[in-house]
């Protein structure tokens, strides 16, 4: 059973979004969607500065046998993305959560407690499975 | 009573029996008349026409035999060798000196009868499954050394199709890297034509322009790349090192089309700004073969490797910490990546690859160099020569290739050549081109000299030879090592050739030790008699565009399997020209649109996929600027027609064309195809059928003839062309009466078949022409009867595995009757839940028995795709199911607990002999189940060379040339 955090935001497409206390919302991918990638050996956060609407796909996971586009949870602008990650991807297989992929400053705060809390998608997750 | 024999008269067989017509199909196929007939048994069915009734939908059966023509009829292998011989004797051989991209060249014996007549070689797959592959993975990663170290360039892919598709492949990649904005792709107009033309056919649809001009121009045009050809056409060595720098400010990238012979002497692309090199690696060592096959290659700098199309053989470690080969970044690939992949290109040339490889490690930096020299001796020695003649070339500069005015005397020029048996290059009405090579000898430049001044005194060769000196500018001269790794330097001998040949043969599985299972790749036999016409002079030594007064044989075996594929596809006409099932994909894709066009419909572009299909129709599609949208599978994994409808509806007026795979992906005739192809075509659409699944069919159903309006066919499936450890392949594209006059043309070379036809798909009329008689000879000895009986076995057999395997693992689809097409897909899901062990561990174990996995995780993730083809025996069928029941009773063992979840044989499968032998053994099972888990392998053993390959570390730490000299 994959982890899911109760203080953490989540997506349909498997992306994890914490809002922290300075306004600034930290997003990564999820235990289950690390574990479905299997060993991840490529990642591509997306450059600082660069604004994305809900559901852009604006950064790369790869594994041997995947390649998957990851999708912004909420509007806003890229404060920071993770290139620790560049040199080290397997941070994500170790700790999903830990290992984020990007900071992005919201367009709209209220966006992120919109998105699904993790008992919506310990359901979700079920209901997809069958 | 008979006189003679005093045997009755009705027991007396006929002569005409006696003459075996029919004997090549027994060969062919592997189960007898008996072996067939227990296994139709174990299916419950009286015999095969009654299992074909069950199987394949009455809706589509096609009716009486296959209309083979003068072909219906088996012929023996001799029978058919002959004949193939007499239009062979109608090509006539003569010495080439036309160039543009094609040169000749003397393959050395040892890699001739070891590497090319040799099934350890061809009979190969792609090296998807590592640990067998670690041979050819270690032929293909010289390939790659030798290309990177030659263009002075970071990264080399493991071949492309042409020199001409590998400069469109760069085309796309520059412009995915590019920091340009604009859409302009600059081409010089050195660029050989053929080039061009395909470089024109690939812009198009994606909406690049292609801007010709000038090369030292080209820093004046907009551009987000150029193409330069290094030396050009007309054989100038120019520098090109301001023009990319001054590219470079501007945000564009560069691409080199280059010589890899040349680049023994001449600086690198690499040293010279280029960000991209392609080319062809004919000219080591490969027959010219009429257009092909030949391996191109594409070498780039180390930032765009992410990017580049191919296939990448990269160094990891395995299970034991050792080093060991694997395909690299896969997830560029069709197969993963689909619309978003960098090219739909998936078989590539492998096997010429190869060879050109074994050219450079036979050879060496010293041989390769010497050979060079000697070219560019002679070349020197014709130019000075010609200058005293009063023909001065119109070059200034050269390595191997002149440019002569001729003017008015053209013509006769070329003609008093052919009287020499010479061929020139046709340049345009006052020129002709001289393109010297290996073969080359003094005699011949003497006889050049004659051509252009038949009365005048000839030159003092001796003379000349002596003043001859390097024809290029001073500063591109090479200076930098290249081939310095030791494979390079240590094979020179025969012996030591020949040995390591062997050593590598002998790390590999191919069809000569086991059965290669592969679902959707059509493994089948190669038979012998097949191949022995593709090594004959006259299909081998011809150029691609030598004149046609000197290729009617060729003509007439070419025209001749086109109308063997029209018969056997249902279709009005064929192409050969593609040289790979993807590009099959992409000329009938571009089919359709200029059929829409033609309608002023141009404006449809949506392409309709099923869920289920190969990754290489989104790929294609993408490439063809259309736009994907995916139709959902039901649970039978059939086109949900329900979905399909909806889609089509909501695109009806922008709809272009559907792709299905016929009998499905999954394994399965689909009782609805018609009702399928119907909807799209109420809805304007066309529809395309994946020829993928055509062993299903051959004799039995034809996609022309149920509904279809373009298929590819693979011929390197369903037509025995072998696959060559990753290519050559030929995908020709069949189309119905109101697409024939689209079929694809070769303008530049001045093949057209009809003026609406589309541009080039390939460099050359025919793509890979020299392997075609392959397909003509299989067709020709199995006759129509036996092409029927094939496709019936192959059903047969994967029936019957399918029957024998059930109970031990679930087959995933099937249709009615529970029974499958030519393959099945085993569902290990379920074990994965029950015991941890997974698709890869099965397959790993494999090797252990002796064996090559069957597909893993397509089109379903978690499950093995087997297709067995006509061609096994029912004992080597019984061997694989033996081999999978013991395999299903060691995770039975890991399921009860008596064998450890993680300490067992599968999870630590393959067991190489080094591990077996070792005298530290720490596993919780012994190391006889290890090794020796069926008694049949103590007879014959085949050992991995390598435990399992480590996919995570080889990615993370990516490495694509030769271990460095530390490592010897």
């Amino acid at each position: 059973m994959s982890k899911i955090p109760a203080d953490l935001k989540y997506t349909k497409s498997h992306e994890w979004v914490k809002l922290g206390a300075d306004g600034v919302a930290t997003i990564g991918i999820t235990d289950h969607a690390q574990e479905a990638l299997g060993d991840l050996v490529y990642v591509e956060p997306p450059k600082k500065g660069r604004k994305l609407a809900a559901g852009e796909a604006c950064a790369v996971v790869e594994s041997v046998k995947a390649a998957s586009d990851v999708y912004s949870p909420i509007a806003g602008e890229v404060v920071e993305g993770n290139e620790a990650l560049n040199s080290a991807p397997e941070q994500i297989n170790q700790d999903a959560y830990g290992a984020w992929l990007m900071r992005i400053k919201p367009a709209n705060a209220a966006d992120v407690a919109a998105l699904m809390d993790a008992k919506a998608y310990e359901k979700f997750l079920a209901d997809e499975a069958h | 009573m008979n006189a003679v024999t005093g045997l009755p008269m009705s027991s007396r067989t006929a002569l005409d029996e006696l003459e075996q017509h029919d004997a090549f199909s027994g060969r062919h196929i592997g189960p007898d008349a008996a072996e067939q007939q227990s296994m139709l048994k174990e299916l419950g069915f009286a015999t095969r026409a009654a299992l074909m009734e069950a199987i394949v939908p009455a809706g589509i059966r096609r009716q009486g035999v296959l209309p083979l023509g003068s072909f219906t009829a088996p012929a023996t292998e001799h029978e058919a060798l002959n004949r193939l011989r007499r239009l062979a004797d109608k090509n006539q051989v003569l010495k080439s000196f036309i160039g543009q991209g094609y040169y000749g060249s003397y393959t050395p014996g040892v890699i001739l009868r070891t590497v090319f007549e040799n099934p350890a070689w061809y009979t190969a797959y792609t090296p998807y499954q590592p640990e067998i592959s670690q041979g050819r993975l270690e032929a293909l990663l010289n390939y790659q050394q030798m290309v990177t170290d030659l263009t002075g360039l970071a990264i080399a892919n493991a071949s492309m199709l042409d020199e001409a598709t590998a400069a469109a492949e760069a085309m796309t990649l520059v412009k995915r890297m590019s920091k340009s904005a604009s859409d302009t792709f600059f081409v010089a107009d050195d660029v050989l034509p053929q080039t061009l033309e395909v470089v024109q056919t690939r812009a198009k649809p994606l909406g690049i322009q292609v801007k010709v001009g000038k090369a030292l121009d080209a820093a004046e045009t907009d551009c987000f790349g150029a193409l330069l050809q290094y030396p050009g056409v007309d054989g100038e060595v120019r520098d090109y090192r301001a023009l990319a720098a001054a590219l470079h400010t501007k945000g564009a990238a560069v691409v080199a089309a280059t010589d890899l012979l040349a680049l023994t002497l001449l600086m690198p692309p690499g040293e010279w700004g280029a960000d991209v090199a392609v080319g062809n690696s004919q000219r080591f060592g490969v027959p010219m073969g009429f257009g092909g096959p030949h391996a191109a290659f594409l070498a780039t700098k180390d930032e765009f490797k992410r990017s580049m199309p191919g296939r990448l053989v990269g160094v990891t470690i395995d299970s034991q910490g050792k080093p060991a080969l694997r395909l690299a970044l896969q997830t560029r690939e069709q197969h993963i990546r689909r619309e978003k992949a960098t090219s739909n290109i998936c078989t590539a040339q492998a096997l010429l690859a190869i060879m050109a490889s074994m050219y450079a490690v036979y050879h060496g930096p010293k041989g390769l160099k010497t050979i060079a020299e000697r070219v560019h001796r002679l070349t020197g020695v014709l130019a000075s020569g010609l200058k005293q003649l009063g023909h001065a070339p119109v070059n200034a500069t050269f390595f191997d290739t002149l440019t002569v005015k001729t003017g008015a005397d053209t013509a006769a020029v070329h003609r008093a050549a052919e009287e020499k048996h010479l061929n020139l290059r046709h340049v345009d009405a006052s020129h002709v081109g001289i393109s010297l090579d290996e073969t080359t000898t003094r005699e011949q430049v003497q006889a050049l000299w004659s051509v252009f001044a038949p009365k005048a005194a000839q030159p003092d060769f001796a003379a000349l030879e002596k003043q001859a000196a390097a024809a290029w500018p001073a500063a591109l001269g090479r200076r930098s090592a290249y081939l310095t790794h030791p494979i390079f330097n240590c094979h020179h001998s025969e012996h030591e050739m020949l040995r390591y040949l062997r050593e590598l043969a002998d790390k590999d599985l191919a069809l000569d030790r086991t059965m290669i299972p592969l679902g959707s790749c059509t493994m089948k036999l190669n038979a012998v008699s097949e191949m022995l016409p593709v090594s004959w002079p006259e299909f081998a030594h011809i150029h691609p565009f030598a004149p046609e007064s000197q290729t009617a044989g060729y003509r007439e075996m070419v025209a001749q399997l086109e109308e063997m594929l029209v018969a056997c596809t249902g279709y009005a006409a064929v192409s050969l020209q593609p040289n790979a099932g993807s590009q099959g994909e992409y000329a009938g894709l571009l089919i359709i649109q200029a059929y829409h066009a033609s309608r002023g419909e141009a404006h449809r572009n949506v392409c309709l996929i099923p869920a289920s299909a190969h990754g290489t129709n989104p790929a294609s599609a993408q490439m063809a600027g259309m736009h994907v949208v995916v139709v959902a599978c039901d649970d039978n994994g059939n086109v949900d027609l329900a979905d399909l409808e909806t889609k089509a509806e909501q695109h009806k007026h922008d709809l272009a064309a559907i792709m299905i795979t016929y009998p499905s992906t999954h394994g399965v005739f689909e009782q609805g195809v018609r009702d399928i192809c119907d909807v799209v075509h109420q809805h304007g659409g066309q529809v395309y059928v994946d020829g993928a699944n055509m062993n299903a069919m051959v004799g039995l159903a034809a996609p022309g003839l149920f509904g279809g309006d373009v298929s590819h066919l693979n011929l390197h499936k369903t037509f025995c062309i072998p696959h060559g450890g990753g290519g050559p392949g030929v995908g020709p594209v069949a189309v119905g009466a109101h697409l024939k006059k689209f079929l694809p043309n070769t303008r530049s070379v001045g093949y057209v078949r009809d003026a609406a036809g589309i541009g080039s798909i390939s460099a050359t009329p025919y793509g890979s022409a020299s392997i075609l008689p392959i397909s003509w000879m299989y067709i020709a000895m199995m006759g129509a009867s036996g092409l029927q009986a094939a496709t019936e076995t192959a059903i047969l057999a994967a029936n019957y595995l399918a029957k024998k395997l059930a109970p031990h693992y679930p087959v995933l689809y099937s249709g009615p009757g529970g029974l499958v097409a030519h393959e099945c897909i085993l569902d290990l899901r379920p074990i994965k839940e029950t015991s941890g062990i997974t698709v890869d561990d099965v397959a790993k174990r494999l090797m252990d028995y002796g064996f090559h996995a069957p597909t893993m995780s397509f089109p379903v993730p978690g499950t093995l795709m087997v297709e067995p083809t006509e061609s096994e025996s029912k004992h080597e069928l019984d061997r694989f199911i033996e081999a999978m029941i013991q395999i299903r009773e060691e995770i039975r063992a890991v399921e009860q607990g008596k064998l450890d979840r993680e300490d067992n044989p599968l999870r630590h499968a393959p067991h190489t002999a080094e591990m077996i032998a070792a005298d530290e053994w720490k596993h919780a099972y012994g190391r006889e189940q290890a090794a020796f888990p069926v008694a049949s392998l103590r007879k014959r053993k085949y050992w991995p060379p390598v435990s399992r390959a480590d996919n995570a570390y080889g990615d993370r730490n990516l490495s694509c040339s030769c271990p460095p000299m530390s490592e010897y």
